[in-house]
């Protein structure tokens, strides 16, 4: 009996199949659905009053309308953000204050007192544990609000909303309407997009998702944008203004990240990754009303302390190296001091300065520090006295203010906040994500191109930026 | 006063039960059955999956949000529990990576108990899942969710006479509020430990040649594949020419998916254009 082998199987398969005809598999799904039907009618009865408002259709008409869904999309993206930059600018300065101003003094005396060697309490203290405590207070506050209002929406249901409103115009780049929500997801963390695409069949539409994931400004991302955003646009207008305009530049470099997308998708989906537009069919799940209280608890818990303490994981060792460029000397200057004049006319010609390149190298592992990172290069480079306590170290800055000084201290322009928000934007994913894509894609080439296009996109247009910027200002 | 009947009293009161249930979280060890959650999408797996382990699987009102399968345990009952929470998918036929996690992990997997999961305000279209489900496996119990929102909607569905109809123990929960859960925890239980023995109708009937050449196919297949459960399924994808799992004979490999500990990993990156 076990002579028959594998082919004799398929062989008598096939055979049999001429016996039973060739819509077998027509009759079999009609029979399931008839008889689901058929189950469906005896047990479900509808009392639903005839009439009577239905307010899934109404809101539904309202999101997805060809007029309103967009205006309302980019007015939720507003309010997202201006609650995000207008709420947590309080507590992110109680944090600063709690933890830079008064457990460092305290941690540095404790080095003090027991006799510790001057390297070993600056690598300690002044390194390890500032870059750690700079980065908590950074972006504790901005992702204890932005998350749980994302979760709200998620939970409510308008992602599927939006994906709908995304449709057409993914169609036309000749990519799949699904990227609209690995798009979403990649908001919250770009690894996490990038694994989202699983939804997406094709393999071709799902490359183009997983490389233009990155347009997607990720959690790592928000807080530079807010900041610079904070100090730079929002300065621009009278204070009562300036919470809304910052908030504007946020959402417009968020849209500028959408169009890229669409724009790359379009770009690949004509050229290396031809192919026509797969169909495909989402359901639009009912509203439903989110549980406040416990979208709240989950995501202050698991997406905004699993995203800090993975930034702290990288803060560590990061303030470690800042620590150590700054310290190490090699004749004059310290090793950070070199490659920083070593970046610097490519940094300048491009609209952006060594400190910041410099700066983007160190942060590969994650994009959480690239400002603090920025903060303490620029004052060890320019010795700006009056903030820091020496050489690398981070120091606490009682308000916005001081951080402007630090920075013009360090030659920043308004072209310069400009372009580190843009480059912040279109850069190399960070290291977490780069696997991912090569866990995903399980090709070396696919995971250079999603690495290397974007990093090139953002130099040429930060050179390009900065080019007709000058000129506009020279001509003007 | 019979202290042996007190005691079953209190075990068979739903509050001795709820203090029964121990969320193991992601504590896999030593699991004595392995439940597993399917469903079409968006229809609350994840959710029923965070009310039985404790754990916090990520929930989201789309589609599609899960891709892999999670694993959470627990306890009840002195029986402990292996929880699987697969990708939703609108059929066991289909192509798609997420959807191929589900089919394999019913398929071959071979769970103790199966949970479909059901949306009650939209029971038809779930009811084609369910029924492709219960073509092959016994042992499973529907999880008649979201009957909050159904009630909200108008919408009622008779339960028992789904039950009847199906042949698997039907429970109606709204796991967002924890309602049902108990339910449903006891129906596992009686399933897995055998007390309850569902007999789904295999309702779709077979024309007599097709139930013969069924017959004959999959006493080929059982001879060469002794360890294949689901013998009569694969017969019939095989007359309706699935290329899946006419490759999957062909390899051999129709065995070997039996071990299915992994994930089946999926590559894109290669064939797409080199």
């Amino acid at each position: 009996m076990n002579a028959i082998s594998n082919d004799d199987i398929l062989l008598k398969a096939g055979n049999l199949r001429w016996e039973v005809g060739e819509n077998l598999h027509d009759s079999l799904m009609e029979s399931l659905y008839t008889e689901a039907s058929r189950i469906a009618d005896r047990v479900v009865t509808r009392s639903g009053a005839p009439g009577r408002f239905n307010w899934d259709r109404a809101l539904d008409k309202l999101l997805t309308g060809r007029w309103t869904g967009f205006p309302i999309m980019i007015l939720l993206l507003m309010v997202v953000f201006w609650l995000t930059i207008a709420g947590s600018n309080v507590p992110s300065s109680l944090l600063a204050s709690l933890l830079l101003d008064t457990v460092h003094p305290v941690l540095r005396s404790l080095g003090e007192s027991l006799s510790m060697p001057w390297w070993l309490s600056g690598f300690l203290f002044d390194g390890v544990y500032l870059a750690t405590a700079w980065v908590v207070s950074v972006m504790l506050p901005p992702m204890a609000i932005f998350f749980p209002l994302f979760t709200l929406l998620e939970d409510f249901g308008y992602l599927p909303r939006v994906a709908f409103n995304l449709d057409h115009l993914f169609r036309k780049a000749g990519a799949h309407g699904k990227q609209a929500l690995s798009m979403s997801m990649g908001y919250g963390c770009n690894a996490a997009g990038i694994i989202s695409t699983r939804i997406i069949d094709s393999p071709r539409e799902r490359l183009i998702a997983i490389i233009t994931n990155n347009f997607s400004l990720c959690n790592g991302r928000w807080p530079t944008q807010i900041l610079v955003a904070t100090l730079f646009i929002g300065a621009l207008a009278p204070p009562a203004l300036s919470g809304f305009l910052s908030a504007s530049a946020v959402v417009a470099v968020a849209l500028f990240g959408i169009a890229l997308t669409f724009l790359t998708s379009w770009f690949l989906s004509r050229t290396v990754l031809k192919g026509e537009a797969s169909t495909f069919s989402l359901e639009l799940p009912p509203y439903r009303p989110p549980q406040v209280l416990k979208t709240l608890y989950t995501s202050l818990i698991d997406r905004t302390i699993l995203v800090l303490w993975r930034a702290v994981m990288f803060a560590v060792p990061a303030g470690a190296v800042i620590w150590l460029i700054s310290n190490i000397h090699v004749g004059e200057l310290s090793i950070a001091e070199y490659a920083i004049n070593w970046l610097n006319p490519f940094g300048l010609l491009i609209g952006l300065n060594g400190v910041i390149l410099l700066a983007y190298i160190i942060a590969i592992p994650a994009n959480e520090i690239v400002i603090p990172t920025i903060l303490m290069l620029t004052v060890a480079s320019t010795g700006v006295s009056g903030y820091g306590e020496g050489a690398g170290v981070l120091f606490e800055l009682e308000d916005n203010l001081q951080y402007l000084s630090v920075f013009q201290a360090g030659g920043w322009t308004l072209l310069t906040a400009v372009n580190l928000m843009l480059f912040s934007l279109i850069h190399n994913p960070c290291s977490t994500t780069i696997y991912t894509i090569y866990k995903e894609t399980g090709s070396v080439k696919w995971t250079l191109v999603s690495s290397l296009m974007p990093i090139a996109m953002g130099l040429s247009l930060c050179f390009l930026v900065a080019q007709v910027w000058r000129l506009a200002t020279a001509g003007g | 006063m019979n202290t042996a009947q007190t005691t079953r009293a209190c075990e068979t009161c739903p509050a001795h039960n709820v203090a029964n249930l121990v969320k193991l979280g992601i504590n896999l060890e030593g699991t004595d059955y392995v439940v597993a959650l399917a469903g079409n999408p968006n229809t609350g797996k994840s959710t029923v999956f965070n009310a039985l382990t404790g754990l916090r699987q990520h929930t989201g009102n789309w589609p599609g949000k899960t891709v892999t399968r999670a694993e959470g345990a627990f306890s009840y009952s002195d029986k402990r529990y292996k929880l699987v929470d697969l990708p939703g998918t609108y059929s066991l036929l289909s192509t798609s990576t997420d959807e191929e996690v589900a089919r394999n992990f019913i398929l071959f997997g071979q769970p103790d108990v199966t949970v479909i999961v059901v949306d009650a305000t939209r029971l038809e279209r779930n009811l084609n899942l369910a029924l492709q489900v219960l073509e092959i496996t016994d042992r499973a119990i529907v999880c008649l969710n979201l009957i909050d929102e159904a009630q909200r909607l108008g919408i009622a569905v008779a339960e028992r006479t789904l039950a009847k109809d199906l042949g698997v123990p039907v429970v109606p929960t709204a796991a967002r509020r924890g309602i049902g859960i108990q339910d449903l925890l006891h129906t596992i239980h009686d399933v897995a430990t055998g007390a309850v023995i569902p007999k789904p109708k295999r309702i779709v009937k077979h024309a007599p040649q097709l139930e013969k050449a069924i017959g004959s196919l999959a006493e080929s297949l059982q001879s060469k594949f002794p360890g294949l459960t689901n013998a009569r399924w694969v017969a019939l994808r095989l007359l309706e020419g699935d290329d899946r799992i006419i490759s999957a004979v062909r390899t051999g490999e129709i065995t070997s998916i039996l071990s299915l500990t992994e994930l089946p990993r999926e590559t894109v990156g290669e064939g797409v254009l080199e």
